[in-house]
């Protein structure tokens, strides 16, 4: 009887996350394909996904959303991986960096786009630097239309000053299980340090790398309110156009299909770094 | 080393430190840069907002643009709903997600590779495909534009996390002293109480901090789910297009105020929070 009850006791404590997961997760994913795959009334259809794509924003969401991957996603790695390899050195002081480059975690994507709105703005902190050193003289429109490069560059900057921080949590972490043999035998071989980072650190923290990538590539697909702060409507992304077709158009079957889709990249992207990363984690011999 | 010429090895040592500081120091800045500028926006005039060019030393301070926006229609009740939303997804959250985080941490049994699998994929789902089919469900349970819909999403939103977190903190907590209560005499809800809880409890606290943390934060299904009964990110973001620039810059220093006092408040957790729930 007590052998029975410590078989049972694993599954009733994680029942009721079970039970809550279901129906606030799997219930919804499903009826979330039901809303994009179904008329109003009810029927089986397709056209909700024809109307998405026919839509004049569509191809710019999609075009901006990969583009904002493509470049956010590799600059945070390259800052984050800075910050963690300076940190991992310990140098003292080194918690107080810590805590400063962490920041960012506690922040919104919303208050992070509005935080460099104050810079960005027309008469903001940027152009009011540039114009005390003496380089403009009149405002430079970082946030027009008529200026999309630029104001790309600022939502880039500033999803980068916030995500950057996860990803150096990602990597300080997977810095820390790395034994420090490694670093010392490194040393013993007289590498400098630039090469110790590219030959030694970087294949040992392939498996942190590869976790970073994925959730920072999860996320860049969900990017809108940093893109709604800075931009406006000016740069349409998936995610933001899911929005405004539930919020502005009420209509949740397009909303669906674009939650859909930004689920359907979610789930590529994964697949794509476990499918390409994954030897390299077998090889250093972690997972 | 040593004598009065610095030889080659000590030169080297300190460009090294040199350089290790400025770039640690240039990184510092580029992350504080941000902060302090929306602090001085916000502690500023109103009428300072389109001041040309800007002072960058906190010349006019003021409290104007703040109580400006605390004293916006909705603001108040928006910060209020969000502090009880993040209390309600706390609460939730660990009495659902704790009691699964020990079982991972203690014990094996069939389905555990499954269920750690499931918990990990579902932290991974875009927040609109969840909020959009949910929008539509709580409208007909009642639900919708009211604090306790959104308190479930976020429930769900935290409770993969919080799972994966506390069966970290579990882990931590030496199985051999739960083994020497029980063997004392206590059964293993006592033991678990009396031992294993009073030794969690910190890590218990971070993780409540970090939960704290992302349902302040979150916007989206806030924003879909209600109407009236905003939260502060749901209540700033809806008004963006139709509110003045300092309206906004308050907004976006009262949403960040909090995340310099959560992160100091949890700053050794970090990686175990952060970093290893990406495992």
């Amino acid at each position: 009887m007590r052998v029975k009850a410590e078989t049972i006791l694993p599954y009733s404590l994680l029942a009721p996350t079970l039970i809550f997961v279901t129906l606030l997760i799997v219930v919804p994913i499903a009826q979330a394909f039901l809303l994009a795959f179904q008329t109003p009334d009810g029927s089986f259809t397709l056209a909700n996904f024809q109307k998405m794509a026919n839509d004049t924003s569509f191809g710019d969401a999609l075009k901006f959303t990969l583009l904002l991957l493509i470049f956010i996603v590799p600059m945070q790695v390259v800052l984050a991986l800075i910050m963690a390899l300076l940190i991992h050195t310990r140098f003292k002081g080194h918690t107080v960096f810590l805590y400063i480059y962490a920041i960012p975690l506690g922040i919104s994507d919303l208050a992070a786009g509005i935080a460099w709105l104050s810079i960005f703005t027309e008469r903001g902190y940027l152009n009011s630097i540039l114009n005390q050193l003496g380089i403009l003289d009149k405002p430079f429109l970082f946030l027009s239309y008529q200026n999309l490069p630029a104001m790309f560059g600022t939502i880039v900057v500033a999803e980068s000053w916030r995500a950057t921080a996860i990803v150096m949590t990602i990597l300080l972490a997977g810095l820390q299980v790395i034994p420090r043999d490694y670093f010392e035998a490194a040393d013993v071989f007289g590498a400098t340090t630039l090469k110790r980072t590219l030959f030694v650190v970087l294949p040992l923290l392939r498996p942190s790398l590869q976790n970073a990538l994925i959730i920072r590539t999860i996320f860049a697909f969900q990017t809108f309110a940093v893109v709604f702060a800075l931009a406006g409507r000016v740069i349409p992304v998936l995610a933001g156009e899911s929005y405004n077709w539930y919020v502005a158009n009420r209509n949740p079957n397009i909303a669906a299909a674009y939650a859909v889709l930004v689920l359907i990249f979610t789930v590529a992207a994964t697949w794509f770094y476990l499918r390409f990363l994954q030897t390299g984690a077998a090889e250093a011999g972690y997972d | 080393m040593g004598g009065a010429m610095p030889s080659s090895l000590t030169r080297r040592y300190i460009l090294n430190r040199v350089a290790l500081y400025g770039s640690a120091v240039l990184l510092a800045l580029w992350t504080l840069a941000p902060l302090y500028l929306i602090a001085l926006a916000a502690f500023s005039t109103r009428q300072a907002t389109f001041r040309w060019p800007k002072p960058l030393l906190p010349t006019d301070f003021s409290t104007d643009t703040m109580q400006f926006f605390v004293n916006s229609r909705g603001v108040l009740n928006s910060v209020r709903n969000s502090v009880i939303v993040a209390l309600l997804t706390i609460a939730g959250s660990l009495a659902l997600g704790a009691p699964g985080g020990y079982a991972l941490a203690r014990f094996r049994f069939r389905g555990k590779e499954g269920i750690s699998l499931g918990l990990l994929i579902s932290k991974m789902f875009p927040t609109a495909i969840l909020s959009i089919p949910l929008a539509v469900a709580f409208l007909q349970l009642n639900l919708y534009d009211s604090i306790w819909g959104v308190a479930l999403v976020h429930i769900a939103m935290a409770l993969p996390f919080v799972i994966i977190v506390t069966a970290g903190i579990f882990v931590g907590v030496p199985r051999d002293l739960e083994e020497a209560a029980q063997t004392l005499g206590c059964n293993r809800l006592q033991a678990f109480l009396r031992v294993v809880l009073p030794l969690a409890l910190p890590g218990l606290a971070a993780a409540a901090i970090f939960t704290f943390v992302i349902s302040w934060n979150e916007v989206f299904a806030a924003t879909i789910l209600t109407l009236r009964n905003r939260t502060l990110p749901a209540q700033v973001l809806s008004s963006l297009n139709d509110s003045p620039l300092y309206y906004r810059y308050a907004g976006g220093f009262f949403m960040i105020a909090p995340a310099l006092i959560f992160i100091f408040l949890i700053r050794k957790y970090l990686l175990n929070l952060w970093g290893n729930i990406s495992r």
